[in-house]
């Protein structure tokens, strides 16, 4: 069980959208997880790749100045074992690279651009995760 | 002085998702757990995100012709929905209802210095690898 945290949830979304937002005021360039990972790991260009990789840096550094600074150091540990987390990752990996896109860039970009392919993406993947996770622990039942 | 901007851009998001709870796994299959101990509070990060996108974006567009340090904003999204785009959104919610990792929250998460957001964006990675080869050998057979 985790405790029902709004205020915390919409101050960290309300910064996912900021961090959106500046970076289309800087270059008019989508925030999406997986076109900046996707740029970073199979390069396009040498311009693609530096803002790219430069974008995961600071993400990265994030929950590590938090702690260093804040004392803050969330869980990351999911309650099943790397298999799991292995085999979810291939499937994600396959996913958004077929829908061109995930949580961020559909989700808080496409939205927000009013785009249909977006709104048709978001309502099929959540409902695709509402469906995953009541098939894993209320019919399969193991656990997790 | 460019991939500052960037890196600071980046580390905004990182904190986000660091602050919004959504780096924990547990959160978000807990969100997706309509019928156990319901969490919503991811429906507040999203709403919280595509709130201030949305206004932040017209107020961006309608004040600039063009983007403050480089490039051009790009033209109105394309809105075909075509069965590639339907697939690849039911496996993106599968896996992520499997793992509790989405791209967003698993690249910040790789900074708690665990080996599972490790774990994670490793199968990722080959997952769109595997499916930009089989995407290549289909263009080519074409």
């Amino acid at each position: 069980m985790t405790e029902f945290t709004p205020f915390s949830a919409a101050v960290g979304g309300g910064m996912i959208g900021l961090s959106a937002t500046l970076l289309w005021l800087v270059s008019g360039r989508i925030a999406g997880a997986t076109g900046i990972l996707s740029g970073v790991v199979f390069p396009q260009n040498r311009a693609d790749f530096l803002w790219k990789i430069s974008f995961i840096v600071g993400m990265v550094v994030a929950p590590m100045a938090l702690g260093l600074f804040a004392g803050v150091t969330p869980n990351v540990v999911p309650p099943f074992g790397p298999v799991q987390v292995i085999v979810g990752g291939v499937v994600v990996g396959v996913g958004v690279t077929l829908a061109n896109g995930c949580t961020s860039g559909h989700g808080i970009c496409g939205l927000a651009r009013l785009s249909r392919r977006s709104l048709a993406s978001v309502v099929v993947f959540m409902a695709a995760g509402f469906a995953t996770v009541f098939v894993l622990r209320h019919v399969l039942g193991g656990g997790a | 002085m460019k991939i500052f901007i960037y890196a600071m851009i980046g580390f905004l998001f990182g904190l986000g998702i660091t602050i919004s709870g959504m780096i924990d796994p547990n959160k978000v299959l807990n969100f997706f757990d309509l019928a156990g101990d319901w969490d919503p509070s991811l429906l507040f990060v999203m709403g919280g995100g595509l709130l201030v996108n949305l206004v932040g974006l017209r107020v961006v567009t309608k004040t600039r012709a063009t983007p403050l340090v480089e490039g051009q904003f790009p033209p109105a999204p394309n809105q075909k929905i075509e069965p590639r785009l339907v697939l690849g959104s039911v496996l993106f919610g599968v896996g992520w209802g499997i793992a509790g990792f989405c791209p967003g929250a698993a690249l910040p998460a790789l900074g708690a210095l665990n080996v599972y957001p490790l774990y994670f964006v490793l199968a990722l990675v080959a997952g769109m690898g595997l499916t930009r080869l089989v995407l290549r050998g289909m263009r080519s057979a074409v």
